[in-house]
């Protein structure tokens, strides 16, 4: 008995070793980049990289504003120099720059949470509907239909870029939240047809029979029965649209050029008159990986029984 | 409350006939059972009655009021359906209210509290109403089940093998619950089931379905005393009635093998000889068969005992008539066993007649 549960624990010890390890293999990167983001300006570069260094909070401001080099022998008198606020100190230390205004990155980073959550909701609100459809209704030709549905997702973006592209100039999409919004709800909804489908499938459609004898309409059962039993596949549905949206760079970067740019077709461009600033860069990307992780944690507990794809269901 | 009638109704899947110019008329307050094995097309009977599935022609009576074409919503009927369909979303309590807040019903607040409490009482599950449906038991799910439906006045009940999912025990007590419920409710029911001692038990009038048609409707004396074919005669009745092929010889039947000669009555033979045929299909109920010590003058054949079923009140015999066996149940005082030589019995006055090509039944 004593063995048995010896046994036991060893094996939970093992298992718990191999999670940290993989964890650790998988926090590097992350760990990297948030480490990068608080380096100083001098540290960056060096290498072999400081292991010990003073935080520094310069290369957050930098990713907030545009600023400009004191030409030499214009430096900050004294007095100037206590006139200043702890911000423009802060970074007139490390660089020597002076802020000239805001930078481009809450217009950036707004983009990016228009486009992201307004397509995430169209993909949604369209993947449920025709999903219950796909599911409920002996629609003809269905397994044609939902293979081609899946089809819109085996193209890579680069490849259909370009006319795509060229359709946008043509109807004026170019650079426009709408046009973004548009194209991320076409390429997202096959994936969301095919992931609710399944959620769907899995609901009994007894339950809906039930409510029709019970005196509602089609409309009102899919809602008042229907949709609460779905919550959970539709709040892991909507996690990975919203991400997918979030960090999708190639049509981004092709098809936005200043009004409708996202974050992450911008963030690589952190040229400065001193050269690429990879703490401005890597500060950006800390802050870009925020809206992913909150929306992540506040649905955990529909993702974890969300991602098994129906299976735990009873 | 409202009578039912289904005329001429018929239902295709794919290739599949499942229902073939079905006319049913339901009374007024009765209890109906449709009885048939799996496939008959019973649900789809059900189903169809209560608008969730479209027949290809035919149409839908309630209440002396064509509805074919109405939605289910608005037939005005309840469903309690094989598998509990509880809303899981929802708790016990709101279960119940679930069918008199649709809009169509819209039932006050304090109606409703009234009508919940009622049911609840009705069916002992008052203790039940804040649980949520998934902690419950069978049992009680299925009660929770008929309290949605009897929560409202529907125009009838449908039920489709409600208790079909319960243990033996729990569905012998549910069986007699329905039936009280049905009387206290005088309402309408149509219940659907493959389980011929549910319908005998609680059916006023029995319908027996096969392969999408109406084989016979009575009162569950009718079907089991008269069945009007050889499969109702098959399909009623545990064990199953034996059927023996029986040929002329001279005035009397004989089996193929000769092991069996039945003297048959005067007016059986001559009702027979109206047919003119040279063979029948003879049908006795297993207990109009009884085994003795003694040869008896007539009907009486020779047997073995060659298996043995005890049922507690009654014992259940294969007898080998030469190649053929025959079920019979006895009393288990007569203390029989396997490989006794005995003689068979057969109570000729109770058999049944069928004719070998039609399979109906000759009278």
């Amino acid at each position: 008995m004593a063995q048995v549960r010896e046994n036991k624990g060893a094996r939970k010890a093992i298992v718990a070793v191999v999670l940290i390890i993989f964890t650790i293999i998988y926090m590097i990167p992350l760990f990297y980049i948030v480490n990068t983001s608080f380096r100083p300006w001098a540290d960056i570069r060096e290498y072999p990289p400081k292991l010990i260094y003073q935080p520094s909070v310069a290369a957050f401001i930098r990713i907030f504003t545009a600023r400009a080099v004191y030409p030499p022998g214009q430096a900050p008198t004294e007095q100037e120099l206590k006139d200043m606020s702890t911000i423009e100190r802060i970074v007139y230390k490390e660089t020597n720059e002076r802020i000239v205004r805001t930078g481009d990155l809450p217009r950036r980073y707004l983009n990016s949470l228009i486009i992201c959550v307004l397509s995430t909701m169209i993909t949604i609100l369209l993947g449920t509907t025709a999903a219950y459809g796909f599911s409920r209704f002996p629609v003809k030709g269905k397994d044609d239909w939902m293979f081609f549905i899946l089809s819109t997702r085996m193209l890579p973006p680069v490849i259909v870029g370009i006319p795509v592209f060229l359709m946008f100039r043509n109807v004026g999409l170019n650079d426009s939240h709408l046009g973004l919004i548009l194209l991320y709800v076409a390429f997202n909804v096959s994936f969301a047809v095919w992931v609710l489908k399944g959620f769907i499938d899995e609901i009994p459609r007894e339950y809906e029979d039930a409510a029709l004898v019970d005196g509602y309409s089609r409309f009102q059962a899919f809602r008042k029965i229907v949709l609460p039993q779905s919550v959970t596949g539709i709040a892991a549905t909507a996690v990975f649209v919203f991400i997918f949206a979030w960090n999708e760079y190639a049509f981004a970067f092709m098809l936005t050029r200043n009004t409708a740019q996202t974050v992450p077709a911008w963030l690589p461009y952190q040229m400065g008159v001193l050269g690429f600033d990879w703490g401005a860069a890597a500060a950006g990307t800390t802050l870009f990986l925020i809206p992913p992780m909150v929306l992540t944690i506040l649905l955990r507990n529909h993702l974890v029984r969300g991602i098994s794809f129906g299976a735990v269901r009873k | 409350m409202a009578n039912l009638k289904i005329v001429s109704v018929t239902k295709t899947f794919g290739d599949i006939e499942a229902l073939k110019d079905l006319n049913l008329e339901i009374h007024d307050g009765e209890f109906f059972v449709l009885l048939g094995p799996t496939g008959a097309g019973k649900t789809t009977t059900l189903r169809i009655v209560s608008g969730l599935e479209k027949m290809d022609s035919g149409q839908i009576f309630l209440d002396d009021e064509d509805v074919s074409d109405w939605v289910p919503a608005t037939r005005d009927v309840a469903f309690v359906f094989q598998f509990y369909t509880l809303y899981p979303n929802l708790n016990v309590r709101q279960n119940l209210e679930f069918p008199l807040k649709s809009p169509i019903r819209n039932t006050p607040q304090d109606q409703i509290d009234k009508k919940v409490a009622e049911v609840a009482k009705t069916l002992h599950i008052e203790h039940l109403l804040e649980r949520e449906t998934v902690n419950l038991s069978g049992g009680e799910m299925q009660r929770v089940g008929i309290g949605r439906a009897i929560v409202r006045t529907p125009k009838a009940f449908l039920m489709d093998e409600p208790l079909s999912n319960l243990d033996a025990k729990l569905r012998e007590e549910m069986r007699s619950e329905l039936s009280r419920l049905q009387k206290q409710l005088g309402q309408t029911f149509f219940y659907v089931t493959h389980d011929q001692t549910e319908a005998m038990t609680m059916a006023d009038r029995i319908g027996v379905l096969n392969e999408g048609v109406l084989l016979q409707i009575g009162s569950p004396d009718e079907i089991y005393h008269r069945p009007t074919s050889t499969f109702v005669a098959r399909f009623v009745g545990s064990p199953r009635m034996n059927l023996l092929k029986v040929h002329w010889k001279n005035d009397v039947l004989a089996s193929p093998g000769e092991e069996m000669v039945f003297e048959i009555t005067d007016a059986q033979r001559e009702m027979l000889r109206k047919y003119d045929k040279p063979e029948f299909i003879i049908g006795m109920r297993p207990e109009d068969i009884s085994v003795h010590d003694e040869r008896r003058e007539h009907n009486c054949f020779e047997a073995e005992i060659y298996f043995k079923q005890s049922m507690g009140a009654e014992d259940i015999l294969n007898l080998r008539f030469g190649k053929l066996v025959v079920q019979a149940t006895v009393p288990p005082t007569h203390g029989t066993t396997v490989g006794q030589k005995i003689c068979g019995y057969f109570d000729i006055d109770h058999a049944h007649f069928f004719d070998v090509d039609t399979e109906l039944r000759i009278e």
